[in-house]
């Protein structure tokens, strides 16, 4: 078992156990510092794939800024544990748990099935593993992609304006 | 060299719980979280992906689902204050002026 099979094997379950503690949690603060804990696995993961840049933007971004803000306002609305009312009426009928299940191994087959057509075309002559440096990562950023970019910034406006308008407290 | 199966098998589990937990959740707050647990899984196929074809397509995707995700959440969490301000509570069994 090589090095980096151990590693992929050690992250994956420190990101499933932490989602199954997401799950588990009562408790909101519990859940986000879980959910903290995969995005962290998720970011070894991207390390391990070779996106050092998506790995970093994962930590800054998603463990440092959202989960940051998400803890904010547990804090803020202190909120407590969750309590247990009737839970929907679907989520009641003991349907659901089967019904995840077969969902979750039907993506998983027929992606990886899918998956194993794209490696063989990756592995066609001619096709070498590009390195996913960064450099190349923002030249196709700001050449290919600049219209979603501009697009994206014009989105983090609205979604300012928003977050202010919703968030203000009527005083009238 | 890890197989781009196991990562996408990993993605999909990791799907599935947060379907799981977005229905099972009773906070609002938990069930926002198991929206960006579902995200995390996405992201985690594209890069697969990426790697496993040797393109940089996915990576992008990656990045702007990100920013998507930051948005979403800014956005959300002042709907969930509002909520929680006009409420009361943050348990989504008290928010059901549209239920039948």
């Amino acid at each position: 078992m090589s090095l980096s099979l151990i590693l992929f094997f050690l992250l994956a379950t420190l990101a499933v156990i932490g989602a199954v503690s997401l799950i588990l949690q009562r408790h909101p603060i519990h859940s986000a510092l879980s959910l903290i804990v995969v995005m962290v696995a998720l970011a070894g993961l991207y390390l391990l794939l070779g996106a050092e840049f998506v790995a970093a933007v994962q930590i800054i971004v998603y463990g440092g800024a959202i989960m940051v803000l998400f803890v904010f306002v547990i804090m803020l609305l202190n909120a407590a544990a969750e309590e247990r009312t009737d839970i929907s009426k679907i989520a009641n009928s003991g349907l659901i748990l089967p019904l995840v299940a077969v969902l979750t191994a039907f993506l998983g087959v027929t992606i990886a099935r899918g998956t194993e057509f794209m490696q063989a075309a990756a592995r066609a002559p001619g096709q070498g593993l590009v390195l996913a440096d960064t450099r190349a990562l923002s030249h196709m950023l700001f050449t290919d992609f600049v219209y979603p970019f501009e697009l994206t910034s014009f989105l983090i406006l609205v979604a300012i304006l928003g977050a202010v308008v919703l968030a203000q407290r009527e005083n009238q | 060299m890890v197989p781009t199966q196991y990562y996408v098998i990993l993605s999909a589990i990791l799907f599935g719980l947060g379907v799981f937990a977005f229905i099972f959740k009773r906070n609002i707050i938990s069930i926002f979280m198991s929206i960006e647990l579902m995200l995390n899984a996405v992201n985690l196929a594209f890069v697969a992906f990426s790697q496993a074809k040797g393109q940089l397509d996915g990576q992008i995707f990656v990045l702007f689902v990100i920013v998507v995700a930051a948005a979403e959440a800014a956005v959300g969490l002042g709907i969930i204050i509002l909520i929680a301000r006009n409420r009361q509570s943050l348990n989504v069994e008290r928010v059901d002026l549209l239920k039948l």
